[in-house]
C-alpha cells in the first residue's frame, strides 16, 4: 500500500474515530445520568426550571432524535453553557485552550529533547553504568504520580529555596504581552517583550518538568528497546562489515530504523501529557484546561466536564493522525509499498 | 509394595510427559533468580498482597480514629509518619490504603484482561468483519485517555470507587484486545493449528486449548504493568475528588488532604505519594522482568 | 610454514559466549590455512561453528561472545593485534563478507545506491559524479540490469538474487584480498543459487581473491572450491584440497558425511550419523566427535587431538593418525 492510499485509509478512521468519540460522548452525557436534564442544570436547579428545561432542549425526545440534536449542536459549536463561568463552553475552552497546548507542547519537547538521547546511550551502553542510572531514571519515571511529583518540587524549589516561581503562568507584576496565539511564551517573542519571554519561561518550567517527566521516561525506554532490536538486525553487521565507524552505524543505520517505532509511541505519549496536564494544572494554577475541568467537578458543571473530556479526545485523534502520516514518510516500506 | 511401585511409575510417566513444561518452569525460575530487579519487584508486591490482607493486625492504630488535638503532628515515635489534618495516623492509613489500591487495580485488570483477551482472541481467529468491527471500536475508545474518560463517566454517575473502576476498565480493555489479536494472529497461520483443524477439532477448542495458551505470555505481562497504571489512574482520580470520598484512605485523596499544608506540614502529601511509588514502582519491576524472561524463552 | 603462499593462517583461534545459560564454547582451538587464489570451502552442520570462524576473522564478534585467544595472520599481520582502527580500514577493503540472507543485510530504510556509495566512500573520498559512476560500474560488474533506476531503489523492492548481487557488490568495491562468504546461497531458489556462485567464481578469478565459503552442502562446495576444510563443534578436524577428500577422506566425521550424501542410483536407506550434536556448554572432554566416532578409541574420550599435517597439504585432527 503506498503513502496517498495509506493516508486517506487513515483519515477516513479518524473520520470514523472521531464519529464514534461523539457517539460516546452522547451516551455519557444522555444516556448515563440518573436525569440528564438535571445533570446539565447542576443539584440547585428546581424542578420547574428542570422540567422547562427538558422541553426545551429537546430531552424528552425518543433518543435517536437526541443523538440527531446532539450531533447537530456540537458540529455548530454549541456546547451547552458552563454553570460556574456562565458562558457558553465553548467559549471558555476556547480560552483556556492555548495554556494547555503551551505547557503539553513544551513537556512534550522537552521529552523527546532528553528522552531519544537518553535511549540510545542506555542502548548502545547496554548494562554499563549509565544503562543501568538511565534505566532507573525512567522506571521511576513511569512509577511516580505527577500529581506527587509535582507537589514534591513546589516545596523544594518554590518553598524551600525560593527558586522557581510559583503558580500562575507570569508574575503577577509582569503585564501580559498582547494576545496573539494565547501562548505567553511565542506572544512575547513576538512582540519583542523579552522580561515577559523569561518570565513566562521560568513558570513553565517546572510544569512542564513535572508533566514531561513520565513522557520522558516512557520516550526513553522505547528507544532503547527499538534500538536494541534495530543492533540484533543484520543490516548492521553488514555496516560493521563494510569497515563503518561506531558513530555512523550508530546514527546512519541504527538511529534511522529505531526511531520509526518511537514516532508512534511519541503520539500515544501525548494523549498521557493531556491527561497529567489535568493534574499539573491543578497543582501549579496553571490556567489550562485541566483546572477548567477539575474546578468543573466541585460545582458539577456537567457540561463544562463533557465538553473537555470532547475537546481532549480530538486533540488526541488528531495528534495520533499526524504521528501515523509522519510514520508512514519515514519508513520506505510503506512510501513505496 | 506393587502399589507403591505402580503409583511411582504412573507418577514418572506424568513427569516425562510434562519434561518441556517442567524445564520450562526451572528456565523461568533461573532467570528470575538471576535479575535482582525482578526479584526487588516480587518482594514488593507479595509484602503489599500481605500488608493488605494482615493489615489490622499491623497497623500501630484505627485509620480513621480522629485526635484533634494532636493534628498535624510530625513523625514521632507515636506517629512514624505524622498526623494528618484531622490527627490520624498517616501510617496506619497508608496501610490501610494498600487494599484500597489493590482491590481496584485486581478487579480493573480482571476485567479488563479478560474482556479484552476474549476480544482480540476472537478478533485474530477469525478474521474478516468481525475483526474490522471490534478494531474499529477499540480504535474509538483509545482515543480517550483514560483520566479524562474517567472523569466524564464520574460527573454523569456521581464520584465514587465503583464508578471509577468501571471507568477505568473501560478505558483499558483495549490494549489488551490488541496485544490478543497480534499474538493470534501470528500463531494462527501456524502448522499446529492447520494440524489440529484437520483432525477435526473445532474452532472453540483450537482457540481455548491451543491458541490461548500461547498468547497469555504478553498478556501476562500487560497485565502486570498495568496494575501499576491502574493504581496511578485511580490515585490522579482520587486526587482531584472523583474516586474514592474521604474518609476512606485512598492514597490519592491522602495526597490531595495534605496540598494545603504542604509548606510546613509535608509528611502529610508526602508519604501516601511515596507509597503510590514504591507500589507502582514494585509492579513496574515485575513486569518488566517478566517481559525479559518470556523474551529469552521465546527466542530460544 | 612457509607464510609467502599463505594469506589467511588462523592458529589456535578460541571464541566463547557467556550466555545466561552457561559458557558456550563455540570454537576450541581452529586451525586453517588459505592460500593466495584459493577458493577453500568451510563445511560443517549448523552450529558446528563455521559463522563464529567467519566473524572472529573480520573481529566482528560481539558481546556476550568472545575472542580468546589464538592467532589470525592475514598478509602477514595478526589480526587481533591491530588495533580497532586498524582493523576497521581492513574490513570492506582487505577483506569483505557476505552474508546468508541478503535482503536482511541491507537497511531497509536506505536506497540501494546510497548503501553501495557507502561502501566506497569509507574507505575513499570521491566527488559526486566519480562515486555515482563507481556504483553504477559496480552493478554492472555483478550482472544487474538498469542500475540507473535501481541505485534508487529499496532493498524491499528487490528480489533475493537481485540483493544478494548489490550484497556482492559492495564486497568487492575495492577488490579484496579475502572474500568470507558466509552461505550465500542458502536462501535462495535452486536456479539464482547457481547463477550466483556463476558470478562469485567469475568475480573472484578476475579480482585474484581468496575465497572463504561457508556451506552445510559438501556438493556445493565441491562445485566451486580447490579445497575444503571439515568442521565440527567448533574444531576443523580435516582439511585438503577437493579431490583428496572425496577420495581420501581420513577423520570419520568426514567419512561419515561423505557417505551421507545421496548420490544418483542409489537405492536403500541414507546413511545417517549416529548421535547428536555436542552441548558446547558442557562439551565432552577430549575430541569432541568422540561419542559418534565409530573408530573411537580410550585416548579420544580423554585428550583433544591435534591438528597434524599428515601430507603435504592435507591435515587431520583425530587420534587414529596422532601415533602414526
Amino acid at each position: 500500500m503506498d503513502l496517498r492510499t495509506y493516508i486517506v485509509r487513515r483519515l477516513l478512521l479518524l473520520i470514523f474515530v472521531l464519529f464514534g468519540v461523539l457517539i460516546i460522548s452522547f451516551v455519557v452525557s444522555h444516556v448515563v445520568p440518573a436525569d440528564p436534564v438535571q445533570a446539565i442544570l447542576g443539584p440547585q436547579a428546581p424542578p420547574e426550571a428542570i422540567e422547562r428545561a427538558r422541553e426545551q432542549l429537546g430531552f424528552n425526545k425518543p433518543l435517536h432524535e437526541q443523538l440527531i440534536d446532539y450531533l447537530w449542536r456540537v458540529l455548530h459549536g454549541d456546547l451547552g453553557k458552563s454553570l460556574r463561568t456562565n458562558r457558553p463552553v465553548i467559549v471558555d475552552l476556547k480560552e483556556f485552550f492555548p495554556a494547555t497546548i503551551e505547557l503539553a507542547t513544551t513537556a512534550m519537547i522537552i521529552a523527546i529533547v532528553l528522552g531519544i538521547p537518553i535511549g540510545i546511550i542506555s542502548a548502545v551502553k547496554k548494562d554499563e553504568a549509565i544503562d543501568h542510572v538511565s534505566r532507573l531514571f525512567s522506571l521511576v519515571g513511569v512509577s511516580m504520580p505527577v500529581f506527587w511529583l509535582g507537589l514534591i518540587l513546589l516545596l523544594i524549589f518554590y518553598y524551600r529555596f525560593g527558586i522557581l516561581p510559583g503558580p500562575g503562568r507570569l508574575d503577577p507584576t509582569i503585564p501580559p504581552p498582547p494576545k496573539i496565539t494565547g501562548l505567553i511564551t511565542i506572544d512575547s517573542l513576538i512582540s519583542g517583550r523579552f522580561d515577559a519571554f523569561i518570565n513566562a519561561l521560568k513558570h513553565l518550567l517546572m510544569p512542564a518538568f513535572v508533566l514531561g517527566y513520565y513522557a520522558t521516561a516512557i520516550i526513553a525506554r522505547i528507544t532503547r528497546a527499538s534500538m536494541l532490536e534495530v543492533l540484533r538486525q543484520d543490516y548492521i553487521r553488514t555496516a560493521y562489515a563494510k569497515g563503518l565507524r561506531e558513530r555512523v552505524v550508530i546514527m546512519r543505520h541504527a538511529l534511522r530504523n529505531a526511531l520509526i517505532p518511537t514516532t508512534t509511541v511519541i503520539g500515544l505519549t501525548y494523549g498521557s501529557l493531556l491527561e497529567g496536564a489535568v493534574l499539573t494544572e491543578t497543582i501549579f494554577a496553571w490556567p489550562g484546561l485541566g483546572r477548567y475541568a477539575t474546578g468543573s467537578f466541585l460545582f458539577v458543571d456537567f457540561s463544562a466536564i463533557m465538553g473537555v473530556t470532547l475537546l481532549i479526545a480530538v486533540i488526541y485523534s488528531l495528534s495520533n493522525l499526524i504521528v501515523d502520516i509522519l510514520y508512514a514518510f519515514l519508513d520506505p516500506r510503506i512510501r513505496y509499498g | 509394595m506393587k502399589l507403591l511401585e505402580s503409583l511411582s511409575k504412573r507418577y514418572k510417566r506424568f513427569l516425562e510427559e510434562r519434561r518441556y513444561q517442567i524445564e520450562d518452569m526451572k528456565l523461568i525460575f533461573d532467570l528470575w533468580k538471576k535479575s535482582p530487579l525482578t526479584m526487588l519487584g516480587t518482594v514488593i508486591v507479595i509484602s503489599l498482597i500481605f500488608m493488605a490482607i494482615f493489615v489490622p493486625w499491623f497497623a500501630p492504630h484505627d485509620p480513621l480514629e480522629q485526635d484533634v488535638y494532636n493534628r498535624l503532628a510530625p513523625p514521632s515515635s507515636e506517629h512514624l509518619l505524622g498526623t494528618d489534618q484531622l490527627g490520624r495516623d498517616i501510617l496506619s492509613r497508608i496501610l490501610y490504603g494498600s487494599r484500597i489500591s489493590l482491590v481496584i487495580a485486581i478487579i480493573v485488570v480482571a476485567i479488563a484482561c479478560s474482556t479484552g483477551l476474549i476480544l482480540g482472541l476472537l478478533s485474530g481467529y477469525f478474521g474478516g468483519v468481525l475483526d474490522e468491527i471490534i478494531m474499529r471500536v477499540t480504535d474509538i475508545f483509545l482515543a480517550f485517555p483514560r483520566l479524562v474518560l474517567a472523569m466524564a463517566f464520574a460527573a454523569a454517575l456521581g464520584p465514587s470507587l465503583l464508578n471509577t473502576m468501571i471507568a477505568i476498565a473501560v478505558t483499558s480493555w483495549p490494549v489488551y484486545a490488541r496485544l490478543a489479536r497480534a499474538s493470534t494472529m501470528q500463531i494462527r497461520n501456524e502448522f499446529y493449528i492447520e494440524a489440529a483443524r484437520s483432525i477435526g477439532a473445532s474452532d472453540l477448542r483450537i482457540m481455548f486449548r491451543h491458541v490461548l495458551p500461547m498468547i497469555l505470555a504478553p498478556i501476562v505481562v500487560q497485565a502486570t504493568l498495568d496494575m501499576g497504571g491502574v493504581i496511578l489512574t485511580a490515585a490522579g482520580l482520587g486526587f482531584i475528588g472523583l474516586g474514592a470520598q474521604p474518609p476512606t484512605p485512598e492514597w490519592g485523596v491522602m495526597v490531595s488532604e495534605g496540598r494545603y499544608y504542604l509548606s510546613s506540614q509535608w509528611w502529610v502529601s508526602t508519604f501516601p505519594g511515596l507509597a503510590i511509588l514504591i507500589t507502582v514502582l514494585g509492579f513496574n519491576l515485575l513486569g518488566d522482568g517478566l517481559r525479559d524472561i518470556f523474551d529469552v524463552r521465546m527466542r530460544r | 610454514m612457509s607464510s609467502k603462499n599463505t594469506l589467511l593462517e588462523v592458529r589456535n583461534l578460541k571464541t566463547y559466549f557467556y550466555t545466561y545459560r552457561g559458557v558456550v564454547k563455540a570454537l576450541e582451538g581452529v586451525n586453517l590455512k588459505l592460500g593466495y587464489n584459493e577458493i577453500m570451502g568451510l563445511v560443517g552442520e549448523t552450529g558446528s561453528g563455521k559463522s563464529v570462524t567467519a566473524l572472529s576473522i573480520m573481529r566482528l564478534i560481539n558481546p556476550p561472545g568472545k575472542i580468546l585467544s589464538g592467532e589470525i595472520i592475514f598478509d602477514g599481520r595478526d589480526l587481533l593485534k591491530l588495533s580497532k582502527e586498524e582493523m576497521r580500514e581492513i574490513r570492506g577493503k582487505e577483506i569483505s563478507m557476505i552474508f546468508q540472507e541478503p535482503r536482511a543485510a541491507l537497511n531497509p530504510v536506505m536506497r540501494v545506491g546510497d548503501q553501495i556509495a557507502e561502501a566506497i566512500e569509507t574507505h575513499e573520498k570521491l566527488k559526486k559524479e566519480e562515486l555515482k559512476n563507481a556504483v553504477i560500474d559496480l552493478l554492472k560488474k555483478v550482472g544487474l540490469p538498469d542500475p540507473d533506476r535501481l541505485i534508487n531503489q529499496y532493498p524491499h523492492e528487490l528480489s533475493g538474487g537481485m540483493a544478494q548481487r548489490v550484497v556482492i557488490a559492495m564486497a568487492i568495491a575495492f577488490k579484496p584480498k579475502l572474500l568470507i562468504a558466509d552461505e550465500p546461497t542458502s536462501s535462495l531458489d535452486v536456479t539464482i543459487q547457481a547463477q550466483i556462485l556463476d558470478l562469485l567464481e567469475d568475480l573472484v578469478s578476475e579480482m585474484g581473491s581468496s575465497v572463504l565459503f561457508i556451506t552445510h552442502n559438501l556438493g556445493v562446495a565441491a562445485e566451486l572450491c580447490n579445497k575444503i576444510s571439515v568442521m565440527y563443534a567448533g574444531t576443523v578436524v580435516e582439511s585438503c584440497d577437493t579431490y583428496t577428500i572425496f577420495d581420501d577422506p581420513l577423520h570419520p566425521y568426514t567419512v561419515g558425511l561423505i557417505k551421507a550424501v545421496p548420490k544418483m542410483g542409489q537405492r536403500g536407506e541414507l546413511y545417517v550419523i549416529e548421535g547428536e550434536l555436542p552441548d558446547l556448554v558442557n562439551p565432552p572432554p577430549g575430541c569432541r566427535f568422540q561419542p559418534r566416532c565409530p573408530k573411537a578409541m580410550e585416548i579420544c574420550k580423554r585428550t583433544p587431538p591435534k591438528t597434524i599435517e599428515i601430507k603435504p597439504g592435507h591435515v587431520v585432527a583425530c587420534h587414529l593418525y596422532n601415533e602414526g
